[in-house]
């Protein structure tokens, strides 16, 4: 049986029931006492259960609104990771139940709990199968947390697996005139990518060997639990000195600190004249640009989007999309540092490309969600480049200030777009509910028709486009600028891609909702906006301008975990990949970072 | 020694030690008999005999349980055991052999025909009239099946062989109006004696060149053969006779090219017939596979198997025999996983769809097996979670695709039908069935959190470790991509069966009412499918047993 003080992690209930609760929630849902045609009971049930969870993140982020903190909770400026819970689970394998938070992770929970929220208030509309919507929603919202939390690998790769099948369920069932087409194409590819993504796990695992690893590491992974008092610590830490195996960890904190050692056995192992880093770094990459999405394997995409009904666009767009951005960052980089250092052209090209070219083709769309969809790969463009810049050399030093200024705005980039484009696919929706269709070409004086409406959506567009004063410009303009380090030929596109979103989208504007009046079909449907569409679409117009205003609301979480993070991988690169005689790194009183932000 | 204490000393070994470690066969060899006797008393003619052998079943099934908890327990009951408590005596002069492979299959089939005799009790089929006679056959092939896992002798191998076919090929003809069902058997029977036939060669060639059918002391006479050279001409004789009995092997495995009964005999019998074929024989062959793969490949001395080590002059000696077993055990599993999911695209019946999924798994098993005897050279530990790998897999293969032929038969009673396309629209009268069926059918694609995962993560990891040992890398590197490949293959075959259920609109002249999961035959596909999702999620009970499993491999 468990030991007691294992069930007694401060940690171990709030992160378990902010992953949970949803799951659970589905699972009395389906039972057969919730009769089907109480509709509105399952929906307030699902956003209540949504809003508790999105109450507990928040008493996890900012300990201040709920009274003096406890150990549970986070604390701000530290960069380490945080409220770690850790429990057995398959010890023949070492796996464990590892969940923890810290600087990266943490936003990302949170944006995903207010989302999830939120759509699920906007999943008011749904009046198909009810019940069988809500259940597949609550499990979608389990899965996309457990990834956020999960430290241990097997599990980080059990919650991305489970997104697959209710997401295709919710895209097929509920989606447009093609749903089973593009359901089954979004599956396909994430599967594609999984399936690599399994084999790169596997293969790290069985290189891996924890013995490598110093006593101090050991603590900071919390392979060894920092918790344990002097006698235990020394008894758990010998227990791995004297195995006379090697032994294999899925703990990521722990592969990164063996990836990062001088003599890695990650970059000695070679498989088909490369070294294994680079394939776990290519594989792990294939997985997660997959996800993110990049060009060339971004053609679920749009079909995903223009299929899927509102909230699952917003879940989509908001915070399945991240989950390629932070997977690059919580695992490509630090567990194969090297493979990240020489393929940094590849991760900003692919940025790069994907940027011009989601910015033309959604110039060139006719309909207004197929347009919002191709703008969040041409966003999201802007989050592989800041991440790529990671590894980039200035001049005769390593500037990890530039770099560390990159990976935050790639970090604010993918807060900002969950806001912005959560948004435009819920105005776009507010829209198709009324007129039911989506083709720019018939649009025209919605302004007229739905004013409070028009302007919030405009406000959310203009979020979109990076205006300065909206969430939009701050990830878009530190990435652009750290990346002129790295390659001014890639800095002087990414700031013209600027010119195409503004195109698009003040394009898409002026033929939607400016014109004198509307004259596409269902006219008469075009009823101002209901409270409950207000609810929804107000904070996140509220969030785009407070986060366009004080950024350093986020960057105080952010940052620190970044910056270290980045610090190290740069020390990393004199030290492991340069030799002694290497770039010095230099030294850099204060972030970029914070003065921009000021 | 003279006629009499030979006599004695035979006696002595099958009373004292054979017969007490056979309880579990002889368990079933009884309730055989009991079922049989109760046909012919008017008096008990009246009882159920799926309920007689049910009975039986059940003690042998705690039999079988006694037999696996024993076996880590150092010490008196078996002689064999060494330092590490680990079993491998052999029976009846050598003929079976029981260590904790053989415990472990056992229990896994005694385990089957618990859940197995309940289902077609709920399934209606057989009838009470055919009762007897099917519970006779389906228990005398399993008998068979539990000694295909302990054989150890190729004389043996061949009897267990055609002592779980014969009733097999009856069972195939079960549906008597039917000529699918008898065209089903013929075609089973014709086939299955044809590769007996060519298995028996085999075996007669590997025994006259050997001079012996014992398999530990043919890997012995094997390692000095192949040690003397290639001179006398004698290896191509054995590699000849080694490849025909991995006929009769393939034929038992359904592995390509030797799969082309499976699609048509499934799609004659009854699904019932297609569950017990797909997961129980399966299971015995995978473990007849292991038994002579490290028979011939592994184990020099046959005593005391876990005494041997890396440093023993046999196991080096018979390097190339297992560099020969994992080619041609890893280039069919290539093959058959690749072609059978690839076939079950076009499928429209769904027990036809099932039978390629069944030859697409015993591909990936058949991966796992190469890894296995790729690593036993190299490293016992590896090469022990590789066989776990397999005794995993088998584990939780006997849920997923007993639940799904469970599932299959049930609608058939309701539908009158085993199309997919009459499945359509299923989720509006009947969800809790399609729930089930996405349960089953996603855990054979092999998503988290289910069960189908866990085994295809062990079969993947123990490639991965081949790799990373350096053994038979790059046949193990292919083997992983075609893995990983026919992973996302097997997507789309999968899912459509669920996009048939859920997406499509039920047709307007459905006949059959709503299948609730609250009556008998939803209990038994419920009690198939929870343990799919619990095992998916707490799957260290049934890995230690699998781990047990894999301690054979010494």
């Amino acid at each position: 049986m468990l030991p007691t003080d294992t069930l007694s992690q401060p940690a171990l209930w709030p992160l378990t029931a902010i992953v949970f609760l949803p799951a659970l929630v589905a699972a009395f849902l389906s039972l057969p006492i919730v009769p089907k045609a109480r509709e509105d009971f399952i929906r307030w049930t699902t956003l209540l259960t949504t809003a508790v969870v999105f109450v507990l993140s928040l008493w996890m982020a900012v300990p201040a609104l709920f009274g003096p903190a406890g150990p549970a909770q986070f604390r701000l400026g530290d960069p380490s990771m945080q409220a770690v819970v850790k429990l057995p689970w398959i010890e023949a394998f070492g796996i464990e139940y590892l969940l923890g938070v810290d600087g990266i992770s943490l936003p990302l929970v949170v944006l995903t709990t207010f989302l999830s929220m939120l759509a699920a208030a906007a999943s008011w509309p749904i009046t198909k199968h009810v019940k069988a919507y809500h259940i597949l929603f609550l499990l979608l919202v389990t899965g996309m947390l457990g990834v956020f939390v999960s430290l241990d690998f097997f599990l980080f790769y059990v919650f991305w697996e489970v997104m697959l099948l209710p997401m295709y369920f919710l895209i097929g069932i509920w989606g447009g005139p093609r749903r089973e087409y593009a359901a089954i194409k979004f599956f396909l590819y994430t599967l594609l990518g999984s399936v690599l993504m399994l084999l790169a796990i596997l293969m790290l695992y069985f290189t891996s060997d924890l013995r490598l690893l110093s006593d101090e590491q050991l603590v900071a992974a919390h392979v060894v639990s920092p918790g344990l008092d002097g006698a235990a610590r020394a008894t758990a830490v010998e227990a791995i000195r004297t195995a006379d195996r090697p032994l294999h960890t899925f703990n990521i904190l722990a592969l990164a600190q063996i990836g990062q050692l001088p003599n890695s056995p990650f970059a000695a192992a070679q498989v088909w004249g490369m070294s294994l880093e680079t394939w776990a770094f290519l594989l792990l990459l294939i997985g997660f640009v997959i996800k993110v999405p990049v060009v060339p394997v971004h053609t679920w995409l749009p079909d995903a989007h223009v299929e899927a009904p509102t909230p699952i666009s917003m879940i989509l767009a908001g915070v399945l999309l991240k989950l390629g951005g932070y997977g690059i960052l919580r695992i490509c980089y630090p567990i194969c540092p090297g493979a990240g250092l020489s393929l940094a052209w590849l991760v900003c090209g692919l940025g790069v490309l994907s940027m011009v070219y989601g910015a033309f083709a959604a110039l060139a769309q006719k309909d207004f969600k197929r347009m919002v969809a191709y703008s969040s790969v041409s966003h999201m463009g802007y989050v592989m480049l800041g991440l790529g810049v990671w590894s980039a050399v200035a001049g005769h030093e390593y500037r990890w200030d530039a770099w560390a200024q990159g990976v935050n705005g790639a970090m604010f980039q993918m807060l900002a777009h969950g806001i912005s484009s959560a948004g435009m696919f819920f105005m776009v929706g507010v829209l198709y509910d009324r007129v039911h269709h989506r083709n720019l070409e018939e649009f025209g004086g919605i302004f007229g028709r739905m004013p409070v409406y028009s302007g919030l959506a405009i406000a959310i567009f203009f979020a979109g486009l990076g205006l300065p004063g909206l969430c939009g410009f701050i990830g878009e303009v530190l990435v652009t600028l750290s990346s002129w380090n790295y390659s001014r030929v890639l800095a002087a596109i990414s700031a013209f891609t600027v010119i195409l979103t503004a195109a698009y989208i003040l394009w898409a504007i002026q033929r939607v909702y400016l014109g004198a009046e509307y004259k596409g079909p269902h006219g008469d449907h075009l009823t101002p906006i209901t409270p409950r569409e207000l609810a929804i679409a107000t904070p996140l117009v509220f969030f785009a301008i407070v986060f366009g205003v004080a950024p350093q609301i986020l960057f105080n979480y952010v940052t620190p975990t970044v910056n270290r993070q980045v610090e190290t991988l740069a020390d990393w690169t004199r030290r492991v990949h340069d030799g002694p005689a290497g770039l010095p790194v230099a030294a850099v009183q204060e972030p970029a970072t914070a003065q921009v932000a000021r | 020694m003279n006629l009499g204490s030979l006599i004695t000393g035979s006696l002595n070994d099958t009373l004292a030690v054979s017969l007490p470690l056979f309880r579990t066969e002889l368990c079933l060899a009884a309730t055989i008999v009991l079922v049989l006797l109760c046909r012919m008393l008017p008096v008990l003619r009246r009882l159920d005999s799926g309920l007689v052998a049910l009975g039986g079943v059940c003690f042998a099934l705690w039999y079988a349980w006694n037999d696996l908890r024993g076996i880590p327990v150092a010490g008196l009951p078996y002689a064999g055991a060494d330092a590490a408590g680990l079993v491998r005596q052999e029976l009846f002069g050598g003929l079976l052999v029981f260590d904790s492979l053989t415990a472990y299959i056992r229990f896994l089939l005694m385990g089957f025909l618990a859940l197995y005799i309940p289902f077609t009790k709920a399934s209606g089929i057989p009838d009470h009239e055919d009762g007897a006679d099917f519970y006779t056959l389906v228990l005398g092939a399993t008998l068979g099946m539990c000694l295909m896992a302990s054989a150890n002798h190729l004389l043996m191998v061949f009897m267990a062989v055609e002592m779980a076919s014969v009733p097999s090929y009856a069972l195939a003809g079960l549906l008597k109006g039917r000529k699918a069902s008898s065209e089903a058997a013929l075609k089973y029977a014709v086939y299955g004696a044809g590769a007996a036939g060519i298995m028996l060669y085999g075996i007669s060639l590997l025994g006259g060149l050997l001079g012996t059918c014992h398999l530990p002391s043919m890997a012995a006479e094997l390692a000095r053969v192949v040690d003397a050279g290639t001179a006398n001409g004698s290896v191509m004789v054995l590699a000849l006779g080694g490849l025909m009995v991995a006929v009769g092997l393939a034929f038992k495995l359904s592995a390509v090219p030797f799969h082309f009964w499976c699609p048509d005999v499934f799609e004659g019998a009854a699904a019932e017939i297609g569950g017990f074929l797909s997961v129980a024989s399966k299971t015995a062959a995978v473990a007849l596979l292991l038994r002579i793969c490290f028979g011939l490949g592994v184990s020099p001395t046959g005593i005391g198997g876990a005494a041997a080590t890396l440093a023993e002059p046999g196991l080096a000696g018979l390097a190339s025999t297992r560099h020969f077993m994992v080619y041609v055990v890893g280039l069919m599993a290539a093959v058959t996983c690749t072609l059978g999911n690839l076939a079950a695209y076009g499928q429209t019946n769904m027990k036809r769809l099932l039978a390629y999924s069944t030859i697409a798994h015993a591909g990936y098993i058949m991966m796992a097996v190469a890894a296995a005897v790729a690593l036993a050279g190299v490293n016992v530990a590896a090469s022990r979670e590789a066989v776990s790998a397999v005794a995993f897999y088998l584990g939780t293969y006997l849920f997923m695709n007993l639940g799904a032929f469970a599932i299959v038969a049930l609608l058939r009673n309701r539908l009158r039908s085993e199309e997919i396309d009459s499945y359509a629209g299923l989720v509006r009268s009947s969800p809790g069935i399609v729930i089930t069926t996405a349960v089953v059918l996603v855990s054979l694609i092999g998503l988290p959190p289910l069960a189908g995962f866990v085994a295809k993560f062990l079969v993947f990891s123990s490639l991965v470790q081949a790799i990373s040992l350096h053994a038979e890398r790059p046949l193990m590197l292919v083997l992983l991509v075609v893995g990983g490949l026919n992973t996302v293959l097997s997507l789309f075959y999968y899912l459509r069966v669920l996009k048939v259920m859920t997406f499509d609109p039920p047709p307007a002249d459905r006949v059959g009412g709503e299948f609730s999961l609250v009556s008998l035959p939803g209990a038994v596909v419920t009690a198939l499918v929870v343990p799919v999702v619990v095992l998916g999620v707490f799957w260290a009970g049934l890995y230690a047993c699998a781990q047990l499993a894999g301690a054979f491999a010494s």
